[in-house]
């Protein structure tokens, strides 16, 4: 058993994919909570289509492809405040508009300059978490840094602007600046997390551990707390899976994900029928 | 004294005009009811003072300086229906929500702040369910959680937007008994109701509203035929009203 676990760690690449999978689980994880208790689901999924234009642009004009990515995510938030705010378009279908636009031209400006260059498409769509470097190591584990110390920083006021933002704002808190804050972590999250699983599967990052966390515990930093672990499981497991079974490492992890997810929904299932009056919802 | 004064005051609501010209003196000591029938501008005249929505003409003024100027002096109640109770937190979490602000930032709620929320608790009588999830709470179980969460912030103005929808008799009790507290203790407590019944008798004062200002001061001043009819059309029964 233990040297089932320990041989893949002698290959440095595991060791760096490890390291990443369990950063990008802890913050997706813990950042998911909120966009599911405001349910933002869908500005997670936005989010992460439409940085894939600004990695582009980044690579052209030779900036940092996190720089590029991070921009280009608060860009497409800004737009879709912007639709929402300004016409009587609602905000998922403000969001609909803004992720597919975003995400044809990411297609079509990385599609043009791959031609010419060694940049792949398909490895930012699905992740490539078994090739990543020493030096994406070190700035996802700078972005994990960020997140979590700006949540624990956070936590209470961005808990009471989640649950009651009309109360927060009548309490003099910030919230405009509160829900910036809040999607440049997401922005900053989903672009630590491409690597991993890609842009398409980092929704499931971000939502399965905070919605099997929710069915599972009642309080809120225990949601984010269980969130957290189902998430670096979930991460540890898939790559393990996809080191012995050949499986492609980002699938693999969300496929961990769901399964726990089944789990915890039987689980809840049979608490309700075991005791009917316990569970409101 | 700190008096309350909206002095020509017109608000709109997503672009249609919710009020027109109001104008009131509220001084502090007592439990004011707004009342008015559906649609008349309650809720929108709670939100312009508590600076959720935008003013387009009119001033705010609470003691001698603008209300806006003011948010940490006043505590406010929404709606019920308003907020999400499937939201994983306990009543003990939400009623320290009400210290979040005087806390300030980066800092941990103090004991001191700890204790406030307990005694809150105990005179709603909520402090045995401290632990339990708001979602398992009875309607009049969560308007008491949202009183405590009021009571802690220890302001000088209470805005409690519908506290008696869908609470049961001894929450009801419980609630005017501690709005009597409060104003006994010099504060206003404003109070929106929706209907005409047996408990208008609790309030000191009353606001009768329609888009306008249809009538305020004691009872028998407000509560005229003329009025109610102004306000309600032919729509107003006495003790229950639509």
């Amino acid at each position: 058993m233990l040297s089932w676990i320990l041989e893949p760690l002698q290959f440095a690449f595991m060791q760096r994919s490890l390291a990443i999978a369990v950063a990008v689980g802890i913050i997706c994880a813990a950042v998911g909570c909120y966009l599911m208790v405001q349910r933002l689901a869908l500005l997670g999924d936005a989010l992460s289509h439409s940085l894939l234009p600004g990695l582009a642009i980044a690579y052209i004009i030779r900036i940092h492809l996190y720089v590029g990515a991070f921009i280009a995510a608060l860009v497409s938030t800004y737009l879709i405040s912007l639709i929402h705010r300004r016409s009587p378009v609602k905000e998922d279908a403000a969001m609909g508009v803004v992720l597919s636009g975003f995400f044809a031209a990411g297609i079509t400006l990385i599609t043009v300059i791959q031609k010419d260059n060694k940049i792949d498409l398909a490895h930012f769509l699905f992740g490539n978490l078994l090739a990543v470097t020493a030096d994406e190591v070190r700035d996802t584990a700078l972005i994990a840094l960020v997140v979590v110390v700006s949540i624990i920083l956070l936590y209470k006021e961005l808990l009471f602007f989640s649950f009651d933002p009309q109360g927060a704002e009548a309490a003099g808190l910030p919230t405009q600046r509160l829900h910036l804050g809040l999607m440049m972590l997401v922005a900053l999250t989903v672009v630590a997390s491409m690597k991993a699983v890609g842009v398409i599967l980092v929704l499931a990052m971000l939502i399965t551990p905070a919605v099997t966390a929710y069915l599972l515990v009642p309080r809120f930093h225990h949601v984010m707390l269980a969130s957290v672990v189902c998430g670096v499981c979930s991460s540890i497991a898939g790559l393990y899976l996809s080191y012995y079974f050949n499986l492609p490492s980002g699938p693999a992890i969300v496929l961990v994900l769901s399964g726990i997810f089944a789990i915890a929904f039987a689980w809840h299932q049979w608490q309700k029928t075991r005791a009917p009056s316990a569970t409101i919802f | 004294m700190t008096t309350l004064s909206v002095s020509h005051l017109t608000v709109n609501y997503q672009q249609v005009p919710a009020l027109r010209n109001v104008s009131f003196t509220l001084a502090p000591a007592q439990v004011v009811g707004v009342i008015g029938p559906n649609g008349a501008g309650k809720s929108t005249l709670m939100k312009a003072l508590l600076g959720l929505i935008p003013v387009v003409t009119g001033t705010l003024t609470y003691g001698d300086r603008p209300l806006s100027q003011q948010r940490q002096r006043v505590a406010y109640v929404p709606q019920r229906s308003h907020l999400d109770w499937t939201f994983p937190t306990t009543v003990w979490d939400v009623v320290l929500m009400g210290r979040v602000v005087s806390t300030g930032w980066l800092r941990q709620f103090s004991t001191a702040s700890k204790r406030l929320a307990m005694a809150a608790l105990e005179r709603v009588g909520m402090a045995d369910l401290r632990d339990r999830p708001i979602g398992q709470l009875s309607g009049g179980q969560q308007q008491r959680v949202f009183l405590a969460r009021a009571l802690v912030q220890q302001a000088d103005l209470f805005l409690l937007d519908e506290p008696f929808t869908g609470v049961d008799q001894k929450t009801e009790t419980l609630l005017f008994e501690v709005f009597h507290e409060l104003a006994a203790a010099g504060k206003l407590v404003m109070v929106i109701h929706h209907d005409l019944g047996a408990v208008v008798k609790e309030f000191d004062r009353l606001i009768l509203l329609n888009k306008e200002l249809i009538a305020t001061g004691d009872r028998r001043q407000v509560m005229t035929a003329d009025n109610l009819l102004r306000a309600y059309g032919g729509l107003a029964h006495f003790g229950q009203a639509a």
